[in-house]
């Protein structure tokens, strides 16, 4: 049954209108991909790629039909094509299944399709020889269909559907290499803590269906921003638990530490789950429904200097930007940088930023998934399976040029460098905080642009320059005096030890038998082109995305195409002040005047005025390069000072900044800070010990007394008394009613039996005389009665 | 025509019949006073059927001769498997069924 109306999808184009097969053509993949994966010639891996290529046909077709539904709309109302199926109904409540596509959906569409396959391209080279090769193409497939099914969801229940499937598949690829222990708690990890988040969205969503009496998204959207629901408050709860979600989902402090630990999954998935899928679930969920937490949270209130949504992302910026800094493993630097970068979406949703925020999914989606597969890169390449700077990178720029061109493109667009990507998302989310008047967070923001840029120099000049060691110096081909053999071989009991065939394909012989002192380089260049190609097309974006809406440059055509998915009306600058007075006049006058014919009270004449807009996201400031200096002028003191601090620390060059060598160890309250940090604020530990033993202890302990005690000490009464009873029953109803009854009806039967046993006697004349006799009784009897 | 005269002979038969059941050993004579007793039966439901002129009893008596002739064949198939186990069909010493 089609809920939707027919006329508004039939002039929608062919794409448009089929977008659900988006998400349903990697779903069918996963199944043929599991049942038949193994038996085919790559084990599964083409259908997963076929599969991917084929929703980035659809998607990139539903978005060259969605630009041009939107120019043909002439700067009018843009209706999203709604179609929906009820997939099950339970009371009068219907829930269905189809598509929502608009603006957003079909960036995010577009954008998923896009990095999943890539991804799948890299990881043809990146897993090869995998035990669970046909196993790893599945959950990745799956996954993205996953993402697919919540971008696309007309309603809340797809929407928690796709969640979901990404919370499993999340879980089965972090746990990929599952035979080490550190790598299947890392994966119970993130299932976990975003479970936590999860309850958050169920209960939001049973508060949503209670508020509006709907689960449509459209329908949320629309009532919540016509300010059609009973009670604010019920409505501002309702969005603190669907936001507990996306602090769970998208990493938001203080549930952000599985992410790190998610880097225990395969480079591949990491770059998947880092860039365009999972975590990106719970930026999109705010923008989905922006303004049931615009509208819940007074997002843009007058007067309002913080909420909700933008400290969480406020403080996520800043402490993950803390915690990158003391990193070692470089997908850890790249984790905390996603999650510091979702804090900036975040933030940015928070101060109204919608367009902003959303730009900024997209091209970080680019750069981010970019610098994971560079680490890939590195890491299968150049420093035998290990991700650790410190000790297996350093100097390799040279012989990765493609790797290290990408890295660079890359680290500029998150840093925010002017004329990369980034810079134009990012920069405009710090404006849009300034220009709303979150002053505290334009701070954070530009603080945030700081750290980011100084942890980034630090990863890039340990991964990239100074002097090989460990296995880098290895591929270098250079002097190195560790053990660093044994590291290797430790690395690659990671769960592929079939990989060291594959060195061997790559000319890499010298790993059996090391020449003392200068070993022979492994691979002769770059890595192969499954690895470079991606790399090439997403440090090309890492650049050129940036330019569908760079405000710097005047170019506003995101923002257009996307604008109609906000769910709010812009409040335009240069009319707003005055319009939005007269307006609220107006609505005055008419509750005045209307009051008393209606005699209904305030309340219900408050629910009349939402026609006039009251809820309205700001317009994005106009860019001026006078308000971005102070950002990029921390940028720039930002990369000076670490870099400094980099050579003095790593490649122990005299500087300016040499005197802070040292610095943690001599200097306690700096060491301490450091130790803090090193110790991931010790989150994990208040989780685990604090909360485990000082909450959950005592609560299992009083669980256990109560247990015993009271819900025992009732059972044990009860059987107590129960036994009781049955004695009673047993001595005195049983044993003398019931039994005595039958026991009498058994002695009658047998004594009458006794007595009536001569007249059995056997002999047939005896029984015939009875019969007569008993006969003509019967006639006498007869006869008396009828006379 | 007096129905008394039918019923006095159809009494008389009847009570011969159950003197033999009651009071014969043979168990051939008992058979034969039973058949004595429902050919009584038969003269019964023939004379009313005459008096009433009603084909009735003519037809339910054709239907106790049939039955009387196969009570009568599977009660001499009995008395004779009797006979053959014991030599004798004394009833008053077939009492194995007594109580």
């Amino acid at each position: 049954m089609l809920l939707a109306a027919e006329e508004t999808a039939a002039a929608a184009g062919w794409f448009l209108e089929n977008a659900w097969l988006i998400p349903v053509i990697p779903f069918v993949a996963f199944f043929i991909i599991l049942l038949l994966g193994k038996r085919m010639p790559r084990g599964g891996s083409e259908v997963g790629i076929a599969s991917m290529v084929a929703a980035l046909v659809i998607a990139a077709g539903a978005a060259f039909q969605w630009i041009d539904r939107v120019d043909s709309a002439h700067g009018e109302e843009v209706a999203p094509v709604i179609k929906q199926w009820t997939w099950w109904q339970s009371g009068g409540t219907k829930f269905g299944v189809g598509e929502h596509i608009d603006g957003l959906a079909v960036m995010a569409l577009l954008l998923v399709a896009f990095i999943s396959t890539l991804v799948q391209i890299y990881s043809t080279e990146y897993v090869k020889g995998d035990r669970r090769y046909t196993h790893f193409f599945a959950s990745i497939t799956l996954f993205s269909a996953g993402m697919l099914i919540m971008v696309l969801a007309p309603n809340m229940v797809q929407l928690i559907l796709g969640w979901e499937i990404m919370g499993l598949t999340s879980f089965l690829l972090i746990g990929h290499w599952w035979e080490e222990r550190a790598n299947s708690e890392a994966a119970l990890k993130a299932f976990w803590t975003v479970r936590v988040g999860d309850v958050g969205l169920l209960v939001g969503t049973a508060m949503l269906l209670g508020i509006f009496g709907t689960l449509d998204i459209q329908g949320i959207n629309e009532m919540a921003a016509a300010g059609e629901f009973a009670s604010h408050k019920v409505l501002m709860w309702a969005a603190v638990a669907l936001f507990i979600a996306c602090i769970g989902k998208s990493g938001q402090f203080p549930l952000h530490t599985w992410l790190p630990d998610a880097m225990a999954g395969p480079t591949p998935v990491s770059s998947l789950l880092h860039s365009s899928t999972m975590v990106v679930a719970g930026v999109f969920l705010v923008a989905r429904i922006y303004p049931v937490f615009h509208v819940g949270l007074e997002i843009n209130a007058a007067g309002q200097t913080f909420n909700l949504i933008a400290v969480i992302g406020g403080i996520t910026v800043i402490v993950a930007a803390a915690l990158a800094f003391v990193q070692d493993d470089i997908k850890k630097v790249l984790a905390y940088s996603t999650v510091s970068q979702l804090g900036y979406m975040m933030m940015g949703l928070g101060v109204g930023a919608w367009t902003a925020s959303v730009f900024h999914i997209f091209t970080h989606a680019f750069f981010k998934c970019c610098l994971f597969l560079v680490a890939g890169s590195i890491s299968y390449t150049a420093s035998h399976h290990s991700f650790d700077m410190k000790k297996d990178m350093g100097g390799i720029w040279k012989k990765m040029p493609i790797s290290f061109g990408a890295w660079m493109v890359s680290t500029a667009a998150l840093c925010g460098i002017p004329f990369f990507s980034g810079f134009f998302s990012k920069d405009e989310i710090i404006d849009s905080a300034k220009y709303a008047d979150y002053t505290i967070f334009y701070i954070v923001g530009i603080v945030g642009a700081f750290m980011t840029t100084a942890y980034m120099t630090r990863a890039t000049y340990l991964t990239f320059f100074g002097t090989p060691r460990g296995g880098a110096a290895h591929f270098m081909g250079v002097d190195h005096h560790d053990d660093h053999a044994q590291d290797a071989h430790g690395q690659d009991a990671h769960g592929h030890d079939d990989h060291a065939d594959d060195h061997d394909d790559h000319g890499h012989d010298a790993h059996d038998a090391p020449e003392p002192g200068k070993p022979f380089p492994f691979a002769p260049f770059d890595s192969p082109w499954k690895i470079t190609a991606p790399l090439l097309i997403l440090g090309t974006l890492a650049v050129g995305s940036g330019y569908l809406n760079a405000p710097a440059l005047g170019i506003h055509w995101f923002e257009h195409q996307t604008e109609s998915s906000i769910g709010l009306p812009i409040a335009h600058e240069d009319e707003g002040g005055s319009e939005a007075e007269i307006h609220d006049e107006e609505a005055v006058a008419v509750q005045a005047f209307a009051a008393p014919r209606a005699g209904e009270g305030a309340e219900a004449e408050g629910g009349h005025a939402e026609v006039d807009p009251i809820y309205t996201v700001p317009e994005p400031p106009k860019f001026k390069w006078s308000s971005a200096a102070p950002g990029l002028l921390l940028v720039l003191a930002g990369f000076l000072v670490s870099l400094l601090l980099s050579l003095a620390v790593f490649g122990k060059k005299k500087n300016a900044l040499s005197p802070f060598v040292g610095l943690t160890r001599r200097s306690k309250p700096v060491g301490a800070i450091h130790t803090f940090l090193v110790n991931k604020l010790y989150l994990d530990y208040l989780y685990e010990k604090v909360i485990f033993r000082a909450f959950a202890h005592p609560i299992s302990k009083a669980a256990y007394w109560f247990n015993q005690s009271v819900i025992d000490g009732v059972v044990d009464g009860t059987g107590r008394s129960a036994k009781r009873t049955g004695d009673w029953v047993y001595r005195n109803i049983d044993q003398r009613v019931v039994d005595g009854a039958v026991n009498a009806s058994g002695m009658v039967a047998s004594e009458s039996g006794h007595a009536l046993q001569p007249v059995q006697s056997g002999k047939v004349n005896q029984y015939g005389a009875l019969l007569f006799s008993a006969a003509a009784v019967g006639a006498i009897v007869l006869i008396l009665l009828n006379v | 025509m007096y129905a008394v005269n039918f019923l006095l002979l159809s009494a008389a038969l009847f009570s011969i019949g159950v003197f033999g059941v009651i009071a014969r050993r043979n168990a051939v004579m008992v058979l034969m006073s039973i058949e004595l007793i429902l050919n009584s039966v038969n003269l019964n439901l023939i004379a009313f059927a005459l008096i009433n002129n009603d084909i009735d009893g003519h037809i339910f008596a054709l239907f106790v001769i049939a039955i009387a002739a196969a009570e009568v064949g599977v009660g001499l198939a009995m008395v004779l498997m009797i006979y053959r186990n014991r030599r004798s069909i004394a009833l008053d010493e077939l009492s194995e069924m007594h109580g």
